[in-house]
């Protein structure tokens, strides 16, 4: 498959043109986009929508969707990266055009694998249910007319002959919502999950949907499309991949790059071992602090505290070396032969800094992996303390981390309504003494990295020069650069423009 | 009717494949007009033979081909299967993975050991006419369904010969249907839930689906006469404690006293009415007396046979090789009248065959008759003749329906 050689150029729209290719705030993205851009908005597109899919994902664990806090964080998130979200605003061109285009580059990055479109459909989804839940009811009939769905309202008449019926196949709602809701004719086969639950009502091969119940009509057709064109798309991808401008852009982009999943870090070897006490009170999260001060005492970890514990201390820049001599300092002090140590877990060191077996550098874990996977049993010390820790637990270790009992009560709050990140980001925001942490919280990482940034001001620690404990040239390092270079040469020749990539997601191909 | 013998088959099978079975209307069904392609020629049949042998993946170019490959192979047993991308007697020719099932009628299978628990009469794969009417129960409100609800118009019920029914729905939207579509259906029509260790195998919330509501009204009308009256199921100690063990309340000295069935009923439906005005008993919902009604009378589908496009279902007019009753199809407009015992056996309908082939062989008889205008009224002179009928009126229906497509089709094409 080529790149089409035609070139395409889009005529520059005026006015009306402009609102008529982009009717509205939301879609199906049913078509390819069909204009040239540059590469580099090509690149700033795909990463304000990973950075935007990431917020959805957040906010959702953070927040039960639908309800005000996350609608508006949303929004307000959405606004931030100028993509569209609501009607009947001003300038909508632009953001729909932004929202159009970045859909379809993400399809080809994140098409790669059965973890990579499970993960963007559901993000996708969930962008979408929230942009049609703030839909004026006025505008909901012409959008489905406009996305080639056959859902027809039905008449006031043809609602009241069946008024009964619908009423009583509906589960939850009174007769009184009935007749003032929509009630959307659908072709039965097209209400699958309605129906085989029988809860809606069926006529002669229809069923006779509410408007509360087309959502997840409509959910279910837009997952259905999207993972088929992910299949069609991942077909494409040799072609896409062999194409030099391409390829290490999505690469990039499929591996999370929101520069945040903290395994290639320009900060290695920056950390001596004397501080690991001092920095684990004053910028490790609990997760963390709670993992060495266990370390500390017991001379142990078992299984799940080491590789949390571990991969984020890789991540904060430990180098393989400090992290040998680290562990085996204190498995020795628990009298620990120091034979069986080199024998028994200086190879799972070495395999979890990718130096041996698959060779993979396995990268730190997030805070929905740890607060989702691999939950703690009795000895354990990993997990999230506020997902996984008994409150009465939680409240005596906050007390000895000496915060405030305002503070104390306002954390167990967020973690009782199951906003573990948020309730962390409160730990945050109490012992580094500031009302607004800033960022939203998503990596035990990113927690370092951030309370780093406050407390030596604002310095980032990627940008200080590199001073290694051991001699030893960081492999990792080299990729960074070479990758950031690339993309410095790819920038530099950015006139080129992409064209006929709305093959890639056309059936034809 | 004489009793079958089943040592007999082979050569009741020969003269039944050589001059009664119906293969100008079988082909017409399975045919579908020609509007697709090859679409008899992908379907798959398998064959039963003597000595229980199995064959799969059996395909026929014509009308012609299938008559003689049946006469030559005799099977026991005809089962239809699914209507494949290629030919399924080539399937070994086809690339690994490209050979797969496309279309097929949706189908239902109602098997009368399903209800074991609730009848008193038989028991595993005996049928009486007491235990009948769960069929006819089933067949209504299925079909009910299928029609109103589902708006499906080519519904073809076939006895299977023994102890059940099978529907086939042969609708040209419905042949396309997904497997997650076709469990769904059945999950729609399912109610009765629950193995042997269940006791209560209904459970209605407070809101009745129409489904519900319409399913009840049909077994009404039946429930008396078949439960209380044939069934008796509320006829002594053994029978009425799985019923008592529903309920809430201990009525068993009413039920004592009482004297038949239908009176302890009437005693059970007082008990129920007071459970629907009192709404805080979370064990027994507002609707026990439907739920007891149906547990032992609503039909029981079995989800496999259904949801699978590739599945193999037994076909019309084959043969039961146990008891010698023709898979007949049955008329929706007399299913009351039914009776799985007047259906005619193989060794019925050849003896009446070859007693109107004596007669005729002393009448006149034109040698140039050809031998398929011969077989095309034989069938006709035999007890088969009637559920020919049946056939032939389903298949009117589809070519209608086929006509009317093409028509609308033709009339958007033109414009």
């Amino acid at each position: 498959m080529e790149f089409s050689k035609k070139k395409w150029r889009m005529p520059r729209l005026a006015g009306d043109q402009r609102n008529a290719s982009y009717p509205h705030c939301l879609q199906f993205y049913l078509q390819p986009p069909s204009e040239n851009i540059s590469l580099i908005e090509f690149e700033n597109l795909a990463i304000d929508r990973v950075k935007l899919l990431k917020s959805v994902e957040n906010l959702g664990v953070s927040y039960v969707k639908g309800t005000e806090q996350y609608q508006s964080k949303l929004e307000s998130e959405l606004r931030k990266l100028k993509f569209s979200y609501r009607e009947n605003l001003e300038d909508e061109y632009e953001p729909r055009r932004r929202d159009h285009i970045s859909h379809f580059i993400l399809r080809l990055a994140y098409c790669q694998s059965e973890e990579l479109r499970r993960w963007f459909i559901q993000q996708e989804m969930d962008l979408l249910r929230f942009r049609f839940s703030i839909l004026p009811k006025d505008k909901i009939q012409d959008f489905l007319k406009d996305s080639q769905l056959q859902f027809e309202a039905i008449s006031d008449e043809e609602k009241t002959l069946r008024e009964q019926e619908i009423i009583a196949s509906s589960p939850n709602s009174s007769g009184s919502k009935v007749v003032l809701e929509s009630i959307y004719k659908i072709p039965f086969a097209d209400a699958l999950d309605l129906f085989r639950g029988r809860k809606v009502y069926l006529e002669d091969g229809f069923a006779y949907v509410p408007l509360k119940d087309i959502v997840a009509i409509i959910l279910n057709e837009f997952r259905a499309k999207l993972s088929k064109a992910l299949a069609l798309t991942a077909r494409s991808l040799p072609a896409v991949q062999s194409d030099e401008r391409l390829q290490p852009l999505l690469n990039h982009l499929s591996h999370s790059y929101t520069g945040q999943d903290y395994s290639t870090q320009g900060n290695v070897g920056k950390i001596s071992l004397d501080q690991i006490d001092s920095l684990s009170t004053k910028s490790f999260p609990p997760c963390m602090r709670q993992l060495h001060k266990a370390l500390r005492e017991n001379h142990h970890l078992r299984h799940g505290g080491r590789m949390q514990y571990g991969l984020f201390l890789k991540g904060i820049g430990l180098t393989l070396e400090q992290a040998l001599q680290f562990w085996k300092q204190e498995f020795i002090k628990g009298k620990m032969d120091p034979d069986k140590f080199d024998k028994g877990y200086s190879y799972n060191i070495r395999h979890s800094f990718g130096k041996e077996g698959k060779r993979t550098d396995y990268t730190p874990f997030s805070c929905l992996k740890i607060i989702l996977s691999n939950p703690p049993s009795q000895g354990d010390y990993h997990g999230c303390p506020f997902r996984h820790s008994d409150p009465e637990l939680l409240k005596q270790k906050l007390q000895s981390y000496k915060i405030s009992p305002g503070g104390i009560s306002q954390i167990l709050d967020l973690a009782k309504g199951t906003h573990y990140q948020v309730a962390c980001q409160k730990y945050f925001e109490m012992i580094h003494n500031v009302d607004d942490c800033g960022f939203s919280l998503n990596h035990p990482n990113q927690f370092f990295c951030e309370s780093q940034r406050i407390l030596n001001g604002g310095k980032d620690i990627k940008k200080e020069p590199i001073q290694p404990e051991t001699p030893q040239p960081k492999p990792s390092i080299q990729k960074a650069k070479d990758a950031s270079s690339a993309l410095a040469s790819l920038n530099s020749s950015l006139e080129m423009d992409m064209e006929g990539l709305e093959d890639y997601f056309s059936e034809d191909s | 009717m004489e009793t079958f013998d089943p040592t007999e088959l082979p050569e009741l099978l020969k003269l039944y494949y050589r001059r009664l079975f119906p293969y100008s209307q079988y082909y017409r069904w399975l045919n579908y007009g020609g509007v697709i392609k090859n679409y008899f020629q992908h379907r798959e049949f398998s064959f039963t033979l003597k000595d229980d042998i199995y064959i799969r993946y059996q395909s026929f170019n014509n009308q012609s081909d299938l008559e003689k490959e049946m006469q030559k192979m005799n099977p026991y047993k005809i089962d239809i299967g699914a209507v494949y991308s290629h030919r399924p007697n080539q399937h070994n020719t086809v690339k690994l993975g490209a050979f797969q099932a496309q279309e097929k009628e949706l189908v239902f299978d109602i098997d009368m050991t399903d209800y074991d628990d609730v009848r008193r009469c038989c028991s595993s794969a005996d049928i009486c006419p007491k235990c009948w009417t769960l069929m006819t129960m089933a067949i209504r409100i299925i079909d009910r369904a299928l029609k109103e609800d589902f708006g499906f118009k080519h519904r073809l019920w076939v006895y299977s010969g023994r102890r059940g029914v099978h529907c086939w729905v042969c609708d040209e939207s419905v042949r396309k249907l997904s497997s997650a579509v076709r469990s769904g259906i059945v999950e729609y029509l399912s109610l009765v839930k629950g193995g042997q260790d269940v006791k209560k195998k209904v459970h209605l919330s407070e809101k009745i689906h129409p489904f519900i509501r319409k399913s009840i009204n049909i077994i009404k009308k039946y429930f008396e006469e078949y439960a209380l009256v044939n069934q008796d199921i509320l006829k002594n100690k053994e029978s009425w404690d799985k019923i008592l063990a529903l309920v809430p309340e201990n009525i068993l000295s009413r039920f004592q006293k009482s004297h038949n069935s239908l009176q302890r009923w009437e005693h059970l439906k007082k008990v129920a009415s007071r459970c629907q005005n009192n709404i805080k008993n979370d064990k027994y919902g507002p609707w026990l007396e439907w739920e007891i009604m149906l547990q032992y009378c609503f039909p029981r589908l079995d989800i496999n046979v259904s949801k699978g496009i590739n599945h193999l279902l037994k076909s019309p007019f084959s043969v039961h090789p146990k008891t010698g009753r023709i898979s007949v199809p049955i008329d929706l407009q007399k299913v009351d009248q039914f009776d799985p015992f007047t259906v005619p056996t193989i060794s019925f309908i050849c003896r009446e065959l070859d007693a109107i082939s004596i007669n005729e062989e002393e009448k006149e008889e034109n040698e140039a008759e050809s031998d398929v205008k011969h077989r095309t009224r034989d069938y006709k002179k035999t007890s088969l003749a009637p559920y020919v009928k049946v056939f032939e009126h389903f298949l009117e229906n589809l070519d209608k329906s086929r006509k009317g497509e093409l028509l609308k089709k033709s009339e958007r094409d033109f414009i």
